[in-house]
């Protein structure tokens, strides 16, 4: 049992594939199909790139902030592709693999980063909440859905992300108090990418790991390799049956990296050594796990190389397509306040569309 | 004397501060080592320590609660909440305690706090960055609260609400940081908190603004130049308690009253303006008091956001009316 095995006051940390992308816990290895390995992987190069194109068009003054995953992927990838297609993704912000895993299109999140609000209006069917900004309040939404899942007898699970710093936040203790006192099927991810903008994990909490805070809650908890994705997907996997099978919430800490900056308006320089982020880049999720889909023979460098070529290529038309979109209209902006404007709404939007009609700014 | 942005001159004020008085400590989320996420603190904890300049976990009801504990035992902390949608995880704390210890304990525990933060939009951020908030803040009894538009005012600003023996809410008009300097006295000076400033003499008609919208305000009355309207200028600088005295003696002389405000509409300092104008000057207006406000809609991301603002060419239109009444 993985969650006795790897008790989070037991000091351990679960790997499976290793920074040479070698298979070092044989009997743990996850069996999955070619076709769903590949697809993990896909998704982690994809978002390789649109990271890297977003924080370029940022710098040509195209994109407005932007807050860059790279380095995340197999966290993120590996929590969603452990997933059944009928579970919730309940995300913070730093999300664009999981989000693309699960459904969102890169045209939404390029959407929403370029300041439009229907880059938070996803595809029916999609199962992914909004990018929320507000640290830590998902995991109460989060909670909210697997409460919805438990009465209507759903056998829907939820799983919620939050990042290291998230864990400091009122609603993060609230949230899984809420669903640990009645048993939801939740599972909370903490990504710890070390970092909370400047302030370093080990100044945000004296917890020796942060999944030890599961303790408190009476709940299974459990630190994983964050950029190891096989580790990633056989404890979310075992997390999310154990949720589902009605027993309650689950904590996962993601131990990671954040490799850029928190955002685009920060300079990390300011708060970390180089030394630091480069012996991170050694343990680059995405590395490690191409090696191992090469070593099982199910990819090549040249496939890599094509794939590369494909995908860069598909980013820059769906960025090109959102920057077409340009700006939102009056309307839109109006309409999605109420279901139905408010007699005062109403008033002002006419106002304002004759004000712009007659030539006003 | 020193040309410098409204962002420096705060820092001036907190720094100045720190040295003058050992119970002064300043503190929030990355507000220590980095300088907060728009430097507003740099330096500081180099020059002051860690305990004194401090960055704190995630969690604002800490951030704020604590100001509440610190100030009760001898402390006049100065909180940091890094934009104004994140006041709200530590509204709780501001509104059910630090507004009323004075009065829960009939005089016994006065709390000397300043909470600050960058507030308003026009910066093309993210969601929940972008909000106006004074409304929310100046509706609770308990808390000043002030709002300043320029360098000059910001610093003395800053040192009355350090000093204030009462809980003050320091606005920081985010849009202008950085934008337009002016000179600023190297020693400590103070502004007091409630006092409106005339900017600009006028006979026809008294607008009134603070932080950011000045700026538009002063761009509106330039869009007006050939148009032979005189207008009174007035900085509010202090949402709470207002300065009633300067408005409405200017109220008398114009007759024509406007509030601009980027807040949304309903329930916006305008309606108390306006309220107080025809409450003490009914008798002097030649026109229907009235306001240019940001909609009563959620602030949008930065593509729609041009549409919620107000612009110097909805302010110039609305002063024409109101003067030509
Ligand atoms: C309630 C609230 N306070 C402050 C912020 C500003 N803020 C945005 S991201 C961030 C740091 C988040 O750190 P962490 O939770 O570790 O996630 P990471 O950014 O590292 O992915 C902060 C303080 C916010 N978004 N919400």
């Amino acid at each position: 049992m993985l969650f006795k095995d790897y008790d989070p006051l037991k000091k351990k940390r679960l790997s499976i594939l290793d920074e040479k992308g070698k298979i070092v816990n044989k009997e743990l290895e996850p069996d999955i199909d070619k076709k769903t390995l590949l697809n993990m992987y896909k998704t982690m190069a994809l978002g390789r790139i649109a990271d890297t194109k977003a924080l370029q068009y940022q710098r040509q003054g195209r994109m407005l902030t932007y807050a860059p995953n790279k380095g995340q992927e197999a966290a993120q990838v590996g929590a969603a592709a452990a997933m059944q297609e009928q579970d919730w993704f309940v995300p913070a912000f730093r999300e664009l693999n999981a989000m693309l895993y699960r459904g969102v299109t890169l045209e939404q999140i390029y959407l929403y980063w370029y300041g439009n609000e229907w880059g938070s209006h996803f595809d029916e069917g999609v199962k992914v909440l909004p990018i929320n900004i507000i640290i830590g309040s998902q995991i109460n939404h989060a909670s909210g859905v697997a409460y919805a899942s438990k009465i209507l007898k759903k056998n829907e699970v939820a799983v919620a992300s939050i990042g290291d710093g998230g864990t400091s936040h009122g609603e993060f203790y609230e949230g899984l108090n809420f669903a640990s006192s009645f048993d939801l099927p939740l599972v909370v991810m903490i990504q710890n990418n070390q970092y909370a903008i400047s302030t370093p994990r080990k100044k945000a909490t004296k917890a020796e790991t942060l999944a030890q805070k599961a303790v408190a809650f009476g709940i299974p908890g459990m630190q994983v390799d964050g950029n190891d994705i096989l580790a990633m997907y056989v404890a979310m996997k075992e997390s999310i049956e154990y949720a589902r099978s009605g027993k309650g919430p689950v904590l996962i800490e993601a131990y990671t990296y954040r490799l850029g900056p928190h955002t685009t308006s920060d300079d990390p320089t300011l708060y970390r050594e180089d030394k630091e982020v480069e012996m991170w880049e050694k343990r680059d999720p995405m590395i490690r796990f191409k090696k191992y889909l090469i070593d099982k023979g199910y990819w090549s460098e040249k496939e890599d190389k094509a794939l590369e070529a494909e995908q860069t290529k598909f980013v820059g038309e769906t960025f090109k397509k959102v920057e077409q979109s340009g700006t939102e209209d009056l309307l839109d902006i109006f309409q999605y306040t109420y279901k139905e404007m408010t007699p005062q709404l109403k008033e002002q939007y006419e106002t304002h569309k004759k004000f712009l009609e007659e030539g006003g700014k | 004397m020193a040309v410098v942005n409204l962002l420096t001159a705060i820092n001036q004020a907190l720094d100045q501060k720190l040295a003058d008085d050992p119970s002064v400590v300043v503190y929030g989320e990355d507000a220590g080592y980095e300088g907060g996420v728009f430097r507003v603190t740099a330096g500081l904890q180099k020059k002051y320590g860690v305990d004194r300049v401090f960055d704190t976990p995630i969690a604002e009801a800490a951030i704020t609660g604590n100001a509440v504990g610190m100030a009760i035992n001898g402390l006049r902390p100065i909180a940091e909440l890094q934009f104004d949608g994140f006041v709200f995880p530590g509204y709780t704390e501001i509104v059910t305690h630090m507004a009323r210890y004075r009065n829960r304990t009939r005089g016994k525990h006065g709390l000397p706090i300043v909470v600050r933060f960058p507030v308003g939009g026009g910066i093309r951020a993210l969601e929940h960055h972008s909000e106006s908030i004074e409304t929310l803040l100046g509706h609770i009894p308990g808390l000043k609260v002030v709002f300043p538009s320029t360098p000059y005012d910001a610093k003395g600003l800053m040192i009355s609400a350090i000093e204030d023996p009462d809980p003050v809410i320091f606005m920081e008009p985010k849009r202008i940081y950085r934008s337009g300097k002016q000179e600023v006295p190297e020693e400590m000076y103070r502004i007091p908190i409630g006092k409106a400033k005339v900017v600009q003499e006028g006979s026809d008609i008294t607008v009134v603004a603070w932080g950011a919208m000045m700026r538009e305000a002063e761009k509106a009355i330039k869009l007006l130049e050939n148009e032979n309207i005189s207008v009174e200028l007035i900085d509010l600088r202090t949402i709470n308690p207002i300065d009633e005295e300067t408005i409405i003696e200017s109220v008398k002389k114009t007759g024509r009253f406007l509030v601009v405000q980027e807040a949304v509409k309903t329930y916006g300092p305008g309606a108390e303006l306006i309220s107080l104008v025809n409450e003490k000057a009914f008798l002097y207006l030649e026109a229907a008091p009235t306001r240019v406000t940001g909609f009563d809609i959620t602030v949008p991301l930065a593509k729609g956001e041009m549409f919620h603002f107000v612009q110097p060419e909805r302010i110039a239109d609305q002063i024409k009316k109101v003067a030509r009444f």
